[in-house]
């Protein structure tokens, strides 16, 4: 069997050359396209184009209003960044979930969201706090909002020929942005159900643009626009929880599978939600 | 292709794909079998290399990933002949039984010590936290890695 072409291009120009014809498979952080491979990146592709050394996707940044983290940005980094810390520290929380330190040292932002996992960690906080996601290709750059990018199942609304540039989150006054993940242990597990929420409260404590997002609960990280209905305008209470979570419950769609049965994925999904809204 | 990697301070030039895995070519290629293959998958831990100080799973790189970078092994933790504080940690709290996560377990507890954090329980605990031992013995491995850092304090 022959082996990949292996490319390494350091100008985002050669990158977007080497995948233009929308044959290659690009790499970042490799974490999930090795274990996908079953260890034989020789076997599973005949080109590889290598982004690791595309320094320009690198970096986190504040941008007037916005924060703007590129593709290339390890987990670590994330966890690290004053900036992010600061602006919006659900992302470093997150982060701080994915697999240790030897996942988070490679593991990127832009290759979680590439990969489309319906699991991906950090992606419920990209649809909760309003991010978009820039793609460039050698046809010019364009810009997807979160709410548009996963399509369905491990589908994306980036095309054979794009690469993922950057995230852009606005930076909002007074908003606050929340995670929380469940798995089966605190280390290394893989979520049984993620969920990222963001509002504003408003001087009263009612919560006004509610946005409320999930992972693991159906073929795609995804928004719930019934509960965050249920929410919107009212004021966190046991009566509000008692409700949203019921609401929460019935909306999703979960599945069994090999890390959790749907039964139990709507019961925790409906936990979480409950004590966010009981406690906050 | 033909490629130099920087391993423990020395350089190899092997003619390997890019797209193999840094572990393979150590043990393979180098022969250094002390980095051990566990799960292949990333969960266990026991594939743990530096490269440029941050410790990864070897069976997750892509050789042509890492031809720029300072990777360190098991077998270049102790200097000439003399084990390193860590290793002689492990020696003597006992915080190696059957061996097989040992490698992985100096790795990642040398990447600890070299970040200067506190070297409290949690953080360790954190910091280990990739690596799985099936001898169930983090407690003395746990002891290990903050007598290391006890000593170099």
């Amino acid at each position: 069997m022959a082996n990949a072409v292996f490319e390494s291009p350091r100008q985002l120009e050669d990158a977007y050359a080497l995948m233009a014809d929308g044959l290659a498979r690009p790499i970042a952080g490799a974490t999930d396209a090795l274990v996908q491979a079953d260890g034989d990146l020789d076997a599973a592709h005949a080109r590889i184009v290598d982004l690791w050394q595309l320094e320009e996707l690198r970096g986190i940044a504040q941008q007037g209003d916005t924060l703007v983290i590129g593709a290339l940005t390890t987990y670590t980094d994330i966890r690290r960044s004053p900036l992010i810390q600061e602006t919006l520290p659900a992302l470093a929380a997150a982060a701080s979930t994915i697999g240790a330190a030897q996942i988070q040292n490679r593991g990127t932002l832009g290759g979680n969201i590439a990969n489309a996992s319906p699991a991906g960690d950090t992606l419920p906080i990209l649809l909760a706090a309003r991010a978009s996601i820039d793609l460039g290709g050698t046809r010019g750059e364009r810009s997807v909002s979160a709410d548009a990018f996963w399509t369905g199942y491990r589908q994306t609304a980036r095309q054979r020929d794009e690469l993922i540039l950057r995230v852009r989150f606005p930076i909002l006054d007074g908003h606050r942005v929340w995670f929380r993940k469940v798995g089966t242990r605190r280390a290394q597990a893989i979520s049984k159900v993620v969920m990222a929420a963001a509002w504003h409260p408003s001087t009263n404590g009612a919560w006004h643009d509610v946005r409320l997002a999930l992972g693991s609960v159906a073929e795609r990280p995804i928004r719930a626009i019934e509960t965050e209905r249920a929410i919107e305008g009212r004021r966190p209470s046991a009566a509000l929880a008692d409700q949203a979570a019921k609401v929460l419950i019935a909306e999703i769609r979960p599945i069994d599978d090999v890390r959790s049965t749907a039964a139990y994925r709507r019961a925790v999904a409906g936990g979480i939600l409950h004590r966010l809204l009981s406690t906050t | 292709m033909k490629m130099a990697l920087q391993v423990n301070g020395e350089r190899h030039v092997v003619g390997v794909s890019g797209a193999r895995r840094l572990l393979d070519v150590l043990r393979e290629d180098l022969g250094l079998t002390g980095t051990k293959e566990g799960c292949g998958e990333g969960e266990c831990g026991a594939c743990s290399v530096l490269v440029d100080g941050a410790v990864v799973d070897s069976c997750l790189v892509p050789v042509g990933q890492v031809t720029d970078a300072s990777i360190v092994t098991v077998e270049g933790l102790a200097a000439d002949g003399v084990l390193n504080p860590l290793q002689q940690a492990f020696l003597d709290t006992g915080g190696a039984q059957c061996g097989m996560c040992t490698p992985g377990m100096l790795i990642a507890g040398q990447a600890f010590l070299a970040s200067g954090e506190e070297a409290t329980d949690d953080h360790i605990r954190e910091a280990i936290a990739g690596n799985l031992c099936r001898c169930t013995g983090y407690t003395k491995i746990i002891e290990a890695i903050a007598l290391a850092a006890e000593r170099s304090a």
